[in-house]
């Protein structure tokens, strides 16, 4: 199968998208002309035009509530917020407009929109550039989350995202930008609510989300080898709708949970999760539920401090060995 | 260079059929009436206990809403305030569904799920009220890029007081609807006060808006927002220009609320004599004095006055006899498919 970069793959999303509906459009700071400063929309400017895809002012409350006005009279728009961090410069629109709108109205008003924006660390960029915002948004009833780790999701996630009727908050990890993954050819659409088994196994479940995922891989690999244990890792890929079904099932084969988050510590998604397991699946525990996570302190900039801070391969292998051999 | 478009009423004597019109000017003072009346009903079910939670009345504002709800076309969209009972009715919606709305009754609008700051009437082009500060600007922004990026001829117009002119999202808007050229109005009535602080404590122009349109390429237009006439003709004016292509406007209409911000607001920090004066430029008084000089006969105007008091007395009782709404509808309209379910 061919390969492709994650950041590629967010260009072949929205192109296909923007190729099937003509009522797709795009807008957002520096993502026609320059093709974004991720680099992650380039050409599509020179593919459908000026009129669909447009720069914007440095405003993210009109990118977000033009989208939102678009998207309530019949357009299905795509807004890049190029930092999720800069969220909480438009978070009205996020909390209060796209997923109360619907509600408050009876039904009279929609908001079919999908806002993309870069999110997580290890670019160094500090405490404001960084942020894995994910929970800011799944707490939100009327919001619909999905984060990607792959280029093959990137695309079919994109696509559902695109053609749901609710607002869908779509994260794309800045670090995973460059990486690489096989992507088949032709149209790809994929479902949200959905989670993946990503690895199979049978002593530990581990979740993980967007760079999380090829970290969790990458110490499964390693606790199969160094320990003998044998885990099964999920790809969560959407916050909002939650795949319980296949976390409570695997969490039935395996007896034992662990997430890792690279949001800090408090109310990250996996403690929702764990909340969960804990109410429905209590007895198919064999010990208590870890989340590893980023500890609860803003993000450094410094390379050596941000590598330690993120959950590590090392750190997934140290504590799910020790938590499962105690 | 300020260019105060104050528009002097017609001469009496003049006739009815000018460029108004006497149809036109006859529905200018039901609306204005109609919103008076209903209003009214509104704050005296509030002291009945009937009307809960809080409400932001338009009385003295009449003029504004009928002005420009006059100058719409079928289809162009109205985004209101939480103040936006007024241009919900003067879109045409009955005053039943907004009584009932604000009564929290299955009869409301939305059926008791938005209340008295969400009114919406999607069918009528009433695309929501808002009761986040500013947020509706860029949101009406949003449904103008869709007309002109679809080739459709409605315009949209965004309702918002004073204070909400010193509100970022106010000038992300003003900006980003200016370098797109959208068809869409922005309406600022400027009432005095941003909600119990004059707004001119706590401005840095004399004119909220009006002040503020240079900075974005507008032409400064202020208005007496008492007189429908001047409202209309000011509106017609710029949906044209919307129309034509030729991008958006911003209206300062200068009115003045007769009651507090809220009902929680006795409104004491007036100082004397203000509403008074106010009251003597009442648009209602004024407009039922601009038909009688264009000579409609007073059994016109009391019919009309009758016609009004009655649908409001009609639509109070169906409201107090309508039931509340049912529990079933709590977890409705969460997500698209009608339901809440965020898991599986």
């Amino acid at each position: 199968m061919p390969e492709m970069t994650y950041r590629d793959a967010v260009i072949r999303g929205i192109a296909q998208e923007m190729s099937r509906d003509p009522d797709v459009v795009f807008l957002g700071e520096d993502v026609a002309k320059a093709g974004g400063v991720f680099k992650a929309t380039v050409g599509l400017y020179e593919q459908f035009g000026p009129l669909r895809v447009r720069d914007t002012p440095i405003s993210e409350q009109a990118i977000l509530g033009a989208a939102m006005g678009a998207a309530m009279t019949g357009l299905k728009p795509i807004a890049e917020i190029m930092f999720s961090d800069f969220f909480a410069v438009c978070f009205d629109y996020i909390a209060n407009e796209f997923p109360k709108s619907r509600y408050m109205s009876n039904g009279q008003l929609k908001c079919p929109l999908v806002v993309r924006t870069g999110n997580g660390a290890g670019s160094r960029f500090g405490a404001q550039h960084s942020q894995s915002v994910e929970n800011w948004c799944m707490m939100i009833p009327g919001l619909k989350v999905v984060a990607p780790s792959n280029p093959a999701d990137v695309i079919g996630l994109m696509a559902a995202a695109v053609r749901d009727p609710d607002p869908v908050i779509f994260f794309e990890h800045k670090s995973l930008y460059p990486t690489k993954g096989e992507v088949p050819d032709g149209e790809i659409v994929d479902t949200l609510g959905s989670a993946k088994v990503v690895r199979p196994g049978k002593d530990a479940t581990i979740l993980a989300l967007a760079l999380m995922v090829p970290r969790a891989l990458q110490a499964a690999e390693r606790l199969k080898s160094e320990h003998g244990i044998d885990c099964e890792v999920i790809d969560v890929r959407s916050l909002v709708p939650l795949d319980t079904q296949t976390i409570l099932g695997s969490l039935a084969k395996t007896h034992r949970l662990f997430t890792v988050e690279e949001n800090p510590r408090l109310c990250g998604w996996g403690a929702e999760i764990v909340s969960i397991a804990a109410d429905e699946a209590f007895y198919d525990l064999d010990g208590p539920p870890v989340r590893i996570t980023t500890p609860h302190i803003p993000l450094p900039a410094a390379d050596i401090l941000e590598d330690i801070v993120l959950p590590t391969p090392d750190r997934i292998v140290e504590t799910v060995s020790k938590s499962l051999n105690s | 260079m300020s260019t105060v478009r104050d528009r002097a009423p017609q001469p009496a004597g003049s006739g009815l059929n000018d460029d108004i019109g006497e149809e036109k000017r006859l529905e200018l003072y039901r609306t204005q009436v109609t919103i008076r009346e209903a209003e009214q009903r509104a704050y005296d079910l509030f002291l009945q206990n009937l009307v809960k939670g809080t409400s932001h009345l338009s009385l003295g504002q009449e003029a504004v809403a009928a002005g420009f709800g006059g100058a719409m076309r079928k289809g162009d969209l109205s985004f209101c305030t939480y103040r936006g009972h007024a241009h919900t009715l003067a879109r045409g919606v009955s005053v039943e569904k907004v009584l009932g709305e604000l009564m929290q009754r299955d009869n409301g609008l939305m059926r008791g799920k938005g209340g008295s700051m969400h009114l919406t009437s999607a069918d009528h082009g009433v695309m929501g009220s808002y009761a986040i500060i500013g947020a509706h600007l860029p949101i009406a922004c949003g449904a103008a890029w869709r007309a002109q990026y679809k080739g459709d001829k409605d315009v949209s117009t965004c309702f918002f007081g004073d204070g909400t002119t010193n509100i970022g999202a106010f000038h992300e808007a003003l900006n980003f609807a200016a370098v797109w050229k959208l068809p869409v109005v922005f309406c600022c009535e400027n009432n005095l006060y941003m909600e119990y602080t004059p707004i001119s404590d706590v401005t840095a122009v004399p004119s909220p808006a009006g002040d503020r349109a240079g900075s974005y390429g507008l032409e400064k237009i202020v208005i007496d927002g008492n007189d429908a006439d001047a409202v209309f003709r000011t509106a017609r004016a710029a949906y044209e220009k919307a129309r034509a292509g030729q991008g958006p406007s911003l209206i300062e209409c200068l009115t003045y609320r007769h009651s507090g911000h809220s009902r929680a607001d006795p409104a004491k920090y007036r100082p004397e004599g203000e509403l008074d004066r106010w009251k003597q430029r009442d648009p209602i008084k004024i407009y039922r004095e601009r038909l009688q000089q264009f000579g409609v006969s007073e059994k016109v105007i009391s019919d009309i006055e009758a016609d009004v008091r009655r649908e409001v007395d009609e639509a109070t009782e169906k409201c107090k006899a309508a039931p509340m709404p049912p529990l079933d509808i709590l977890t409705t309209d969460v997500y698209a498919d009608g339901g809440w379910a965020w898991r599986n």
